[in-house]
């Protein structure tokens, strides 16, 4: 196990390395010089610029900067935004809202993906499941900013169960219906997933053996067809876990909840490139750690995973 | 040999009785083959044509929008108008900004679809070329693409086009849009590619070419990439999809094309302003995007369908 762990880290490296530069590199190419924009209309001193240059390492070569950045984020330094405030700062802010929201959005997908792609396998092509396929189908082509904005108009404005926007109140309560708009954003590629592995678990000899035992069916499907059904489901979620941060973002900008992601899109707005870049790197960061955690859980749940070279 | 142990007899049936007789032989039909199967199991499918018409459409009003309205989306846009319902010769009521919906729609069909295309065709090459050498060559090439791969599969591609975005603001066009988006969304196609490379990798077919002579280079393009293209189709129209719909997230965020080319995503979040008033004027592009990423889905997973028998079973 110890092995595998190491084996994964060190496969990490690279891609950590590598994404980091990536985006800082894209900084880089940015047209305009960001000291003198910190002057606005003003002709700073030349002096000053000079000592503001070698403070934030801009008279070095590129690669140096970058060098400088990373040693910044191993020290848990992730910069600081346009406006001065530290990246940290906002992060211990904004990270717990954004936790609650996609916490409750995977817990509502993954409700609703196993329990209705469940139901759906075991009545392959009855009426259930063909309107549950093309309900799904719906949901994979409606782009999140337009299920956001219908759930807010409809569920908020017209009906009023939720309040259409969060704002400074964002406790676990007040996020239900972001939360929901961004499970079910999320539910149908899982749900379809869950619905494909359940019928093929269900042909496999240990379920026959099951049921040749004479277990009951309760028992069969919850226990020994359920288990073994979730794991491209989980799989799934961990790989498109950049989906679920890019419908944070969304869901975010539009219910106003101060999380990351509003803060980034409030960024894009006000076009202030580092403040992006900073939070883009946070989210790149997340996914890496977010697909270490689950690849590492499934070593423990499934042995044959870790001896594979 | 002794003639008194007797012999141990076998029953031989009688040839004549035995004869297998076969029914016919269809000499002239066409082997089968994986295109065909997929053909002729799709022709059957209703949802099939109903998305190649919707598709057929989509196209024609990007190449062609005069066709479907004669009302220019952007001038002649009356404040006097605003936000009204529909009126003759305007079918869908107006905007926020008194301009006609039905023809930003149809104006805004060619962003879409024009972004999606060339996005969509610069991830397909890129991933083709990227995973189809990691998989062929192996060894230290694909473990150096396969990482290369890695590192952009860890980089969301909408937030990826965002930094792309900000950072060429200055340069906002159909082009540059494409890139960020195709640019950064070729991983997963790669990783597919890749995997269909090893299966036929394989196959005799591959070990006869090279037997035959042929370099490695020439069986690679001319026998393994077309026996492993049919799952890089399904991966692009669905790429598609998710193109159109990046185009239209961007335009949300703001960072999409400027604001004098239509584009439902831009149109959308134009309309969230005045939602609680006219909440048409949002819901009308939003069904226009929403058919469009849903025909290509539907196409798309029927085009999977049809050549992959273990899907076939499944239904």
């Amino acid at each position: 196990m110890l092995g595998y762990i190491l084996r994964r880290i060190l496969q990490l490296i690279p891609v950590f390395l590598g994404s980091t530069l990536l985006i800082y590199a894209l900084v880089f190419a940015m047209p305009g010089n960001p000291i003198l924009a910190l002057f606005g209309d003003k002709t700073p001193n030349p002096a000053v610029v000079a000592a503001l240059e070698a403070q934030y390492h801009l008279d070095q070569p590129f690669i140096v900067q970058y060098f400088y950045y990373l040693l910044g984020i191993f020290q848990g330094d992730m910069g600081t935004t346009f406006s001065g405030q530290s990246v940290n700062d906002v992060l211990a802010r904004t990270l717990p809202v954004t936790g609650r929201l996609a916490v409750m959005a995977i817990g509502i997908e993954f409700v609703l993906a196993i329990i209705i792609g469940t139901i759906s396998a075991l009545r392959k092509g009855k009426i259930f499941d063909n309107a549950m396929l093309v309900i799904s189908l719906i949901f994979v082509a409606l782009p999140i900013f337009v299920l956001a904005f219908l759930a807010q108009y409809f569920l908020a404005i017209q009906w009023g169960w939720f309040r259409p926007t969060v704002g400074a109140q964002n406790g676990w309560n007040d996020l239900w219906l972001p939360a929901i708009v961004l499970g079910v954003s999320l539910y149908a590629t899982s749900m379809r997933l869950m619905r494909g592995s359940v019928i093929d678990t269900l042909n496999q000899d240990w379920v026959r053996t099951a049921y040749s035992k004479g277990l009951p069916r309760r028992r069969v499907i919850p226990v020994h067809v359920l288990r073994n059904s979730l794991i491209p489901v989980i799989t799934n979620s961990a790989t498109n876990f950049g989906v679920l941060l890019v419908g944070a973002t969304v869901t975010e900008a539009i219910f106003n909840v101060p999380g990351v992601g509003n803060t980034l899109f409030q960024a894009t707005l006000r076009h202030e490139g580092p403040t992006i870049v900073s939070f883009v790197t946070v989210f790149v960061i997340l996914y890496v750690l977010v697909n270490l955690v689950v690849d590492l859980l499934y070593g423990l749940l499934d042995p044959r995973i870790r001896y594979v070279k | 040999m002794s003639s008194n142990t007797e012999l141990p007899t076998h029953y031989v049936a009688p040839v004549k009785d035995a004869a297998v007789t076969v029914d016919a032989v269809k000499v002239d039909e066409k082997p089968a083959s994986l295109w065909g199967d997929a053909w002729r199991d799709l022709r059957k499918r209703p949802l099939f044509w109903l998305s190649c018409a919707i598709v057929f459409v989509i196209l024609l009003m990007a190449l062609f929008p005069t066709l479907f309205t004669q009302v220019p989306p952007n001038n002649n846009c009356m404040l006097s108008n605003s936000n009204a319902g529909p009126a003759p010769g305007h079918p869908l009521g107006f905007t926020f900004q008194g301009c006609d919906i039905w023809s930003r729609i149809v104006w805004g069909t060619r962003t879409s679809v024009s972004v999606g295309v060339l996005a969509t065709l610069i991830g397909s090459v890129i991933g083709l070329v990227m995973g189809a050498l990691a998989g062929f060559y192996g060894g230290w090439l694909d473990s150096v693409l396969s990482r290369i791969g890695d590192i952009f599969f860890a980089i969301p591609y909408i937030l990826a086009a965002v930094v792309v975005m900000s950072v060429f603001s200055n340069y906002r066009n159909v082009f540059t849009l494409a890139l960020a988006i195709g640019g950064f969304a070729w991983a997963s196609t790669a990783r597919v590619v890749r995997a269909e490379i090893l299966r036929v990798r394989q196959a005799d077919f591959v070990m006869a070419s090279q037997a035959l002579g042929l370099s490695r280079f020439r069986t690679l393009l001319n026998h393994v990439i077309p026996n492993a293209i049919a799952p890089l189709l399904v991966v692009s129209t669905l790429a598609l999809a998710a193109a159109i719909v990046a185009e239209a997230t961007l335009a949300f965020l703001g960072v999409g094309l400027g604001s004098d080319v239509m584009s439902w995503g831009a149109d959308i979040s134009n309309a969230q302003q005045s939602l609680r008033t006219a909440p048409m004027a949002l819901i009308w592009p939003s069904i226009a995007l929403t058919v469009t990423v849903l025909a290509f889905i539907l196409l798309g997973e029927l085009i999977r369908d049809a050549l992959d028998p273990r899907a076939r079973a499944r239904r």
